[in-house]
């Protein structure tokens, strides 16, 4: 058996995901493209060797439709040996695509994996897939369908967590992405988007809010109160009865971004690594995936996180940095709380509320970013988990060498 | 062929397929009548070469009626797949109907509903008289069923999904110049004695000039109005739709539902596939316990409105003229429900300022309504000059019924009846709007005791259905008739109570306040116990609820109570549910939402939130169960309204179906209280109150009945 180990990760900044972000005229294809060439000339790739790309996009229609990861490896001029597949857990799928590799190469049957996602919220607008568990009235009776704010909200009633704490989150948040951007920490990994003439079109992060303030924060109006009114909150009551009110205290200023983004992982076992004269910057140690109530929904990081930690036979105390993907403030906050976890080890460069959230490539870019700061602290362990839709929830444990 | 006639106008070279159903007084999709339609089309596909159109009409009063619904009740539960077939084979010929080649016109002078209307969506035109007591639509959700018979399918091919929604997920009902506006049905025709004729001329005329007539959704490249369920449009409704639905129904009725996925799923195929996902979500849904439950109490409410509590032989009464005494919120109420009946009203209290603003409620009541074009402005003042403010009794002079509506008060009732009696017309009769009072002793007042009677309304007066009539010891037959007679004519529902402590409405609703304060004070979490109640189909939570009505009101009633029955020797009988609300009355000083809070607080300008205080009553790491929780509050209620009927309060299953559901909030979904009860099997029913008296307490011992009991019988 072989372990599975972290050549390289790359990713793009993230544009706002909207027709006037910097990434709207840029085709998905293309943002795969630039992390694949990227990861190619950093690591000197011999792309004939590479078994697979996998990558996660949750809207896998239109532009980002038919194999996209494939179509990409072969216009980026990659080796035909290099096979794509386009694959989809939510929010998770960047993250699973990395996990997924590890498993393939830890198993000694893959040998080099190129793992990550890509996301264009901008054209392909979430949701925009239809799916039976929204769209499809018997599934959604079914299975107590309410969308995900709504189970953020629950959380934070349940929690005890006010308005104002959230915001103080979400305050912290932007001051740590933008600090981490503005003193050069994400320069080592995030690569430029160039058109084809190598101009630049987007260099850096730039959904970040680097000037808000709590005020500003506290001015926001709750995103999902209508949507509660409209009956998703007596669905999900009807789940956690002693609820008698759902607070509605996630507004846009506290909950992840709509962003454009792409990430690369080279993940591989260490033969193939010497054999090609890499140098690993980590171990994947363990990986983990859990389900939990859907209707909630965003409950999933405790559970898949003590899984990880089990699986690891490690202690959460061994764990020197954690990556939560902050889709909404009460999910690393509830984390923080139920795990007893200082907020100095999380998400210390900010996270989804300031720097967005792709939904295919977040996974893959918490992995690069906490690979990142675990070599910069020269620690040793770090957890990233995610959120994810339906009411999974994900975890991977590295191990920088 | 017995259900309908094939004629044949040889000159315009048109059949007309009259409905004439002979064994009912309407035409109903029976198994004759599809026998009958199918050799109809037989013969008209044969003949199709020497006919240029074909009308569709009907002999009764109504157009067609729809499911023969008391078969349905006999035969249920049918079975899924008898259902499939059977609907599958009423559209298959509807669908040869619309296929002819021919033009098809429906001529509708009379009411068509549910199947009916499906019957004439089967034409490629529909002419109505615009007679605005004619009914259209298909309600079938209302009954626990869908519209199967091509009513979906069609709505949504003829409206589009968004529009349809309301016409087949709530059943509404239109008015023939409503059903033009909203395009199912295609022409009108003037409400004059000529206008069967013009119906007839308008169908002529079209077959004439639409010749190869067909439907829309049978055009090559016909797109549905708004587009299908990809349409990004649609995505918002797809989305929110199912929320709201099951916000209202809280799961207990899936006929709604499943109409609502049946038209969404139908969007995304064909029209010949939709029409048989109709017929599969019908087989599931006719098929339940629910759509049982409706029907029954549709048959119940029908059987209580045609008089089966009512004494046999009375002759038929109406009131000319009526007296309300006490303007406050429920005299306000019943002098309104009165006139908008066209029945003059005498609104009485002490001073005439205190009855002009019993009368100000109806002025603003027909004011709203005249503001949403639901009423003229004439109508308004016609209706208003019918409340007369008056503030001495002698205005109530010739009055036909004069109704008591003061305070809960036995000493201000008897001096307001001693005082207005003698104002009665000759053969009058007089009636107390009391919840709680024994008749029996209020009559003592009256000179007349015969002609005394509880008239218990709900509020707000007008718009509750339901009264509940109680007979006092003295009240005679031809009183009891009248009373009944009176509450059809002002369009109400009656059911017939025997006096006794509570009747049969509050008795058996104070259990389900009795039962949430007892939950309370279990330990159980205040926001679990509203969820549960909700959770069952009541329309408000125990506590929420309790509130309205006021802690301070409970404990006035139960403290005359227990000082009544102290005076006849008999104990207090209270249960500790109602001790408990004493306790937070005195003790806690919640008196309710009207004095500054009960279980709630009421903050200004935000909704009601419980009051904090109740968490001193939770029991850390108590365990509960929602579904043992709802069944505790409707079992309790129902064991109740059991015990009245052993007793005889209240005589049929009838009276308690229609009154417990219209009165205090019991849950359709169940048919009844007493439906409730015979859904499970009485045997069953009983055993369950006995395992949960041993689990919760003596209030769940169930009365002891004849092993042949029934309802009717006095235990």
């Amino acid at each position: 058996m072989s372990e599975a180990l972290i050549y390289d990760a790359v990713r793009t900044p993230r544009g706002k995901g909207k027709a006037d972000g910097s990434l709207y005229e840029v085709k998905p294809i293309t943002l795969v493209a630039t992390v694949l060439e990227a990861l190619r000339t950093r690591t000197n790739l011999d792309t004939s060797q590479v078994d697979d790309v996998v990558m996660g996009i949750v809207t896998p229609i239109g532009d980002q439709g038919a194999c996209l990861p494939r179509i990409a490896a072969l216009a980026a001029n990659w080796h035909w040996n290099a096979c794509g597949m386009q694959l989809n857990r939510f929010c998770a799928s960047g993250l699973e695509a990395v996990n997924l590799a590890a498993q393939r190469v830890r198993s000694g049957w893959d040998d080099l994996i190129v793992a990550g996602g890509v996301e264009s919220m901008s054209r392909v607008p979430m949701g925009s897939d239809g799916g039976a568990w929204a769209m499809d009235p018997q599934t959604s009776f079914q299975t107590a369908f309410v969308p995900q704010g709504i189970g953020a909200d629950l959380i934070a009633t349940l929690d005890g967590v006010s308005r104002a704490e959230l915001d103080a989150y979400a305050l912290a948040s932007q001051r740590r992405a933008a600090a981490a951007r503005d003193c050069g920490c994400f320069d080592k990994s995030v690569v430029a988007v160039r058109d084809a003439n190598g101009l630049v079109i987007l260099a850096r992060d730039e959904f970040i809010k680097a000037h808000t303030t709590l005020e500003a924060l506290a001015g926001l109006k709750p995103s999902f109160e209508q949507a509660g009114q409209m009956g998703f909150d007596a669905i999900a009551i009807g789940r956690y009865p002693q609820v008698e009110r759902i607070r509605h205290v996630h507004t846009a200023g506290n909950s992840s971004g709509i962003v454009d983004g792409a990430a690369a992982v080279l993940v591989g076992s260490e033969r193939k690594g010497r054999e090609l004269g890499l140098t690993p910057r980590a171990r994947i140690v363990a990986t983990a995936l859990v389900g939990t109530d859907p209707t909630i929904m965003l409950t999933g990081p405790v559970p898949a996180a003590r899984k990880a930690l089990a699986r690891a036979g490690l202690a959460i105390e061994q764990i020197d940095l954690f990556e939560v993907n902050e889709a909404f403030a009460s999910v690393p906050m509830r984390f923080m709380k139920e795990l007893g976890v200082a907020h100095d080890k999380v998400n210390v460069n900010g996270g989804a509320i300031a720097l967005g959230h792709p939904l295919g490539a977040t996974g893959a870019m918490l992995i690069n970013t906490l690979l990142d700061e675990l070599e910069m602290r020269a620690k040793r362990y770090g957890l990233v988990t995610l959120c994810v839709g339906g009411g999974m929830g994900i975890a991977t444990i590295i191990e920088r060498i | 062929m017995g259900t309908l006639r094939y004629e044949i106008d040889a000159a315009a070279q048109v059949v007309t397929l009259t409905f004439d159903d002979p064994a009912a007084p309407v035409n109903t999709m029976s198994e004759a009548w599809l026998a009958d339609l199918t050799a109809c089309l037989d013969r008209l596909e044969a003949e199709s070469s020497t006919t240029k159109g074909v009308i569709l009409a009907s002999a009764k009063e109504s157009f067609f009626a729809g499911a023969d619904l008391k078969g349905v009740l006999q035969r249920w539960p049918a079975g899924r797949e008898n259902w499939f077939r059977r609907v599958e084979d009423i559209k298959r010929q509807l669908r040869r109907l619309e296929r002819l080649g021919r033009p098809v016109v429906a001529c509708i002078a009379g009411s068509a509903l549910g199947g009916g209307f499906e019957v004439a969506l089967a034409a490629h035109h529909r002419v109505v008289i615009d007679n605005r007591r004619v009914q259209l639509g298909c309600p079938e959700v209302t009954l626990g069923l869908i519209p199967a018979a091509g009513g979906v399918t069609k709505m949504v091919r003829l409206l589009g999904l968004q529009v349809a929604m309301p016409y087949i997920v709530e059943g509404r009902i239109l008015s023939p110049a409503q059903a033009k506006s909203a395009g199912l049905v295609d022409e009108l025709v003037p409400q004059t004695p000529d206008a069967p004729a013009a119906l007839r001329a308008a169908a002529l005329a079209w077959i004439g000039t639409h010749p190869s007539a067909i439907q829309a959704w049978d055009t090559r490249g016909y797109k549905i109005p708004g587009g299908g369920p990809g349409e990004p449009k649609n995505a918002q409704l797809l989305m929110a739709a199912p929320a709201l639905l099951r916000a209202k129904t809280r799961g207990l009725y899936p006929a709604a539902e499943a109409a609502f996925a049946c038209m969404v799923e139908g969007a995304q195929v064909d029209f010949d596939t939709a029409l048989r996902l109709e017929s599969r979500a019908l087989a599931t849904v006719a098929d339940g316990p629910v759509a049982r439950n409706l029907i029954h109490l549709f048959f119940d409410r029908a059987a209580v409105r045609a008089g089966v509590s009512r004494p046999r032989g009375a002759p038929k009464w109406k009131a000319g003229k009526v007296g309300v005494l006490g303007a406050g919120m429920m005299g306000a109420g019943i002098a309104y429900a009165a006139a908008r009946r066209g029945v003059a009203c005498m609104l009485k209290d002490v001073s005439l300022e205190r009855a002009q603003a019993g009368k100000a409620y109806a002025a603003t009541r027909t004011g709203e309504r005249v503001a949403a074009d639901k009423m003229s402005a004439q109508e308004q003042t016609e209706l208003l000059a019918l409340i007369t403010p008056a503030a001495s009794a002698a205005q109530l002079r010739d009055c036909d019924l004069i109704i008591e509506a003061v305070f809960e008060n036995r000493e201000l009732k008897a001096q307001v009846t001693r005082e207005a009696e003698p104002m009665l017309a000759a053969g009058g009769i007089f009636a107390t709007n009391t919840s709680t009072l024994p008749i029996t002793g209020l009559a003592k007042a009256a000179a007349a005791p015969e002609r005394f009677v509880g008239l218990h309304f709900f509020s707000p007066a007008d718009k509750m259905e339901l009264v509940e009539i109680i007979t006092g010891e003295t009240t005679s037959a031809e009183t009891l008739a009248r009373a009944y007679d009176f509450v059809l004519q002002i369009g109400k529902t009656p059911i017939v109570v025997r006096d006794s402590r509570g009747f049969f409405t509050s008795r058996t609703f104070a259990t389900y306040i009795a039962e949430g304060a007892q939950m309370l004070k279990e330990g159980i979490p205040a926001a679990v116990i509203e969820h549960a109640g909700v959770a069952a189909g009541m329309p408000v939570g125990p506590l929420a609820v309790t509130d309205e009505i006021s802690q301070a009101t409970i404990v006035a009633i139960m403290e005359q109570t227990v000082a009544d029955l102290a005076a006849q020797g008999k104990p207090d009988g209270r249960s500790e549910g109602e001790r408990f609300i004493e306790v937070l009355c005195k003790q806690h000083r919640r008196l309710g939402r009207v004095h500054g809070g009960g279980y709630y607080d009421y903050p200004d300008g935000a909704p009601k939130s419980l009051w904090p205080g109740l968490q001193q009553f939770e029991k850390p790491g108590i365990e509960w169960q929602l579904a043992a929780l709802s069944e505790r509050l409707l079992m309790r209620q129902a064991l109740e309204a059991l015990r009245c009927m052993s007793e005889g309060v209240i005589q049929t299953a009838h009276d308690v179906n229609v009154g417990s559901i219209y009165g205090i909030g019991f849950p359709a979904w169940t048919g009844g209280a007493y439906q409730y009860i015979a859904g499970m099997g009485l045997n069953r029913f009983l055993a369950r109150c006995k395992e949960l008296a041993a689990a919760h307490g003596d209030r769940f011992a169930p009365p002891r009945l004849p092993v042949d009991w029934s309802p009717g019988r006095v235990a």
